[in-house]
């Protein structure tokens, strides 16, 4: 590992929680400090290119250990050291925000609406964070775990069940 | 109201006596009876039959379809509509302005953000105007029973030819493209929007 | 062409006898390639500013997915892309043997390369196809959907299918190449080359063509790596980043191929970008069907792979072997995952697909996050067409090669 985990650890104690090696390695951070702990990655350890930025809901998840319900997962990856790093940062329910690396990456600006679309996680710091892939009025954030697959005519979207209601022909 | 009333015997007095075979007054005249309630003038259908043959010809040998295509149905149509599958030979020019066009072929999966926008192209197409739902999702959803998917765009929308698959062959969209060909041969008397 | 954009910027900064006029190029368009819809904010013919809405073909397959075994989802990541359907499927693939552990056979590995070059290349073809349409090359259109058609044809003798293929399962393919598959595969691999020279007769020099394309959307390697840009999009401003050469999968680490790249980060470099992995996927083609009879009569799905067709609920019905369906009527045990995440990506034809995978030890995927290239460059649009008239966003959009399927999901 080109990356030198025991130098981060020590130079950002309170951010990684904990370093995993499975597929790749895994850094569990928490939110406190991040912006300076990613803008290290990136502009000195040469992690320039964010691959993805997601969110995971672990709502009942059979081996969780730990508090909070989401989880924002980023995805960098070195070009010269052919290196790829994964950094998980542990969201709170309650307390449902986290910051934005727009700043750094102009990529990051679709990802973090979509997770905020999907899941309902407030990213400071993004200048215009509206829904992006459901309609602007939708109700309910839908990758939540606790999020129906299908609706039922009752929690149907407005605009959707008027069209029905006016238009559907009469067999 | 006495009034209305004593008129509206009178009319009632009148039908009753010409089934029972009086003088017979008014329509009774000039038309026959074809079937039960049904008055046609006689020689009529010389003229009516040969108009609806002309004018169904005419919309049938040329439809325009609408370029709408949503997802991967509209790739197997962009290849009907390609040097192989050729659709050209059909009469079928894809128009890219629903104002200009007689077809909508609804190619691909109609979710719930789309919706308003496919009955919006729909209502802006003159009269008169035909529905093809081309692949299993704007026939019923598809794979997809999710929550921001339409089951079909005949909720929202007069199907008139449903193409299943996913996607459907070239082949299928031809053969329900000739299937609305021949429904729209079976139409009568549909000459004009005031019909 | 970069002092043009100069001078409309300057314009536009002091024209204070016009104001923005705002035009929306709506979800139905003909040249938007499926249902996006751009919000402009225009000073006479010049953009000030574009806002792309997504969204209008969101289906919801992530969450699909979490209701799905595994190999239930390989159907489902089919109509993502649905151009290069194979390619979506291998990244899938690659993900949970990557979490089983799976050690897929040699010749799995090689048909998955060809599959995938083919997929390749109906992409390109399709790309060329309406990016040349939009920009007024009709005749391209007919010429690009012939070839097409051919591979169309083949994919139909390996798994039935034209589009949506799902030929790609955990742990291999679905079924063996035949020998008249290999001999029409290697009778494609003759003749295209000439055919590539085809298209390339009609548009390379044309006056046209060189006007709308050269100098338009300029991105620099810095701005397209902070953009997201990938795939040929990023291998036309010049940096030679390709999946298959920094982070091999399947057998491309036993082919050789070149990773063609641009100089200007423009359009027309791009486009040729584009058409010399046309001859470089031909190739690639061809040298795996040249090392297939080495691994004659090896089988073509991993040990231990999971069920194929056999739902949660058929549990006890005992599958009866078919002498020439093989692999899908062998009674298998029904491998779980194990608990962990795992990430995959893939060289697609339109950029760096990759999905990131939970699993939490059943047999259905806990969170199935897909990165797919095009939703990166739906947003990019607002950067690349900041000073350009719609005329050239036309071009721009074509030559980011944007399908809604790949970028609503």
């Amino acid at each position: 590992m080109n990356l030198a985990v025991e130098e981060l650890q020590k130079k950002f104690p309170d951010v990684i929680r904990e370093v995993k090696k499975g597929d790749c390695l895994t850094l569990i951070c928490g939110r406190e400090g991040f912006l300076e702990f990613i803008e290290y990655l990136k502009d000195q350890k040469g992690f320039v290119y964010l691959i993805d930025l997601c969110g995971v809901d672990y709502l009942n998840y059979p081996a969780k250990n730990w508090e909070e319900r989401f989880e924002v997962v980023y995805h960098l990856y070195n070009f010269e050291a052919k290196e790829l790093l994964r950094i998980r940062v542990r969201v709170p329910e309650d307390d449902c925000w986290h910051y934005s690396v727009v700043k750094l990456w102009k990529t990051a600006d679709f990802f973090e609406r979509e997770c905020y679309d999907m899941f309902g996680i407030e990213f400071k710091g993004h200048p215009d964070l509206r829904r992006v892939l459901m309609p602007d009025d939708w109700k309910g954030y839908p990758l939540r775990k606790d999020y129906p697959l299908a609706l039922s005519e009752e929690e149907e979207w407005e605009v959707y069940k008027e069209l029905v209601k006016k238009n559907k022909p009469k067999r | 109201m006495a009034e209305e009333k004593e008129i509206k015997e009178q009319e009632v007095q009148e039908a009753q006596e010409v089934q029972e075979g009086g003088e017979k007054r008014g329509i009774e005249k000039d038309t026959i009876e074809i079937a039960p309630g049904v008055r046609q003038i006689p020689g009529a259908p010389v003229i009516i039959a040969a108009i609806d043959k002309i004018i169904n010809w005419a919309r049938a040998g040329s439809m325009w379809p609408v370029t709408f295509g949503l997802a991967c149905c509209a790739i197997e149509m962009m290849a009907t509509g390609a040097s192989h599958y050729d659709l050209d030979r059909y009469g079928i020019i894809f128009r890219a302005s629903p104002r200009q066009a007689d077809v909508l072929i609804v190619a691909g999966t109609v979710t719930k953000k789309m919706a308003p926008i496919v009955r919006r192209v729909y209502d802006q197409m003159p009269e008169p105007k035909y529905v093809i739902a081309m692949g299993s999702c704007a026939c019923s959803g598809g794979v997809f029973r999710t929550y921001a998917v339409a089951q079909g765009a005949d909720n929202f929308l007069p199907v008139d030819v449903y193409v299943p698959g996913c996607p459907p062959r070239p082949e299928a969209l031809l053969y329900g493209l000739l299937s609305l060909q021949e429904k729209i041969k079976k139409e009568t008397k549909r000459w004009g929007c005031w019909r | 062409m970069g002092l043009a954009v100069e001078v409309n910027k300057k314009q536009v900064e002091d024209s204070q006898w016009s104001e923005p006029f705002y035009i929306n190029m709506g979800p139905q368009h003909p040249s938007t390639h499926g249902v996006l819809r751009l919000f402009l904010e225009l000073d006479g013919e010049t953009i000030v500013n574009c806002d792309p809405r997504v969204g209008y073909l969101h289906r919801g397959v992530e969450k699909l997915a979490e209701n799905l075994n595994y190999n239930q989802t390989i159907v489902l990541s089919d109509r993502l892309d649905y151009i290069s359907s194979a390619a979506n499927n291998v990244v899938f693939a690659l993900a949970v043997e990557k979490l089983m552990g799976l050690q897929v056979p040699r010749r799995a590995r090689l048909l998955r390369t060809i599959v995938s070059e083919m997929a390749r290349i109906c992409n390109h073809l399709l790309w060329l196809a309406t990016h040349a349409l939009d920009i007024g090359a009709m005749t391209v259109f007919l010429y690009c959907f012939r070839d097409r058609e051919w591979l169309l044809n083949i994919f139909e003798k390996i798994c039935g299918a034209r589009l949506t293929h799902s030929y790609v399962r955990v742990g291999g393919v679905r079924l063996d190449f035949t020998n008249e598959i290999i001999d029409d595969l290697y009778k494609f691999t003759e003749v295209f080359p000439e055919r590539i020279l085809d298209y390339e007769t009609l548009i390379d020099v044309n006056r046209i063509w060189l006007k709308r394309t050269k100098g338009i959307a300029v991105v620099s390697i810095e701005e397209a790596v902070n953009l997201g840009l990938t795939g040929p999009c990023l291998r036309g401003s010049g940096l030679a980043y390709d999946v298959r050469k920094y982070r091999p999968y399947d057998a491309y680490n036993e082919v050789e191929f070149v990773v063609p790249i641009g100089k200007n980060g423009d359009t027309y470099d791009r486009y040729r970008v584009r058409m010399e992995e046309l001859r470089q996927s031909n190739y690639i083609i061809k040298q795996c069907l040249d090392k297939l009879p080495e691994t004659e009569g090896e089988p073509v799905l991993a040990e231990g792979a999971p069920d194929l067709l056999l739902p949660d609920g058929l549990k006890d019905v005992v599958p009866k072997p078919h002498p020439k369906l093989g692999a899908i009527f062998k009674a298998q045990p029904k491998q779980w995952a194990p608990i962990g995440e795992a990430f995959a990506s893939i060289e697609s034809p339109k950029g760096e697909l990759s999905v990131y995978l939970v699993s939490d030890g059943s047999n259905k995927p806990w969170r199935w996050r897909i990165r797919t290239p095009s939703f990166i460059h739906v947003a990019a649009i607002k950067h690349m067409a900041k000073g350009h008239m719609i005329a050239d966003l036309v071009a721009i959009i074509g030559t980011l090669d944007i399908v809604l399927g790949d970028s609503d999901r």
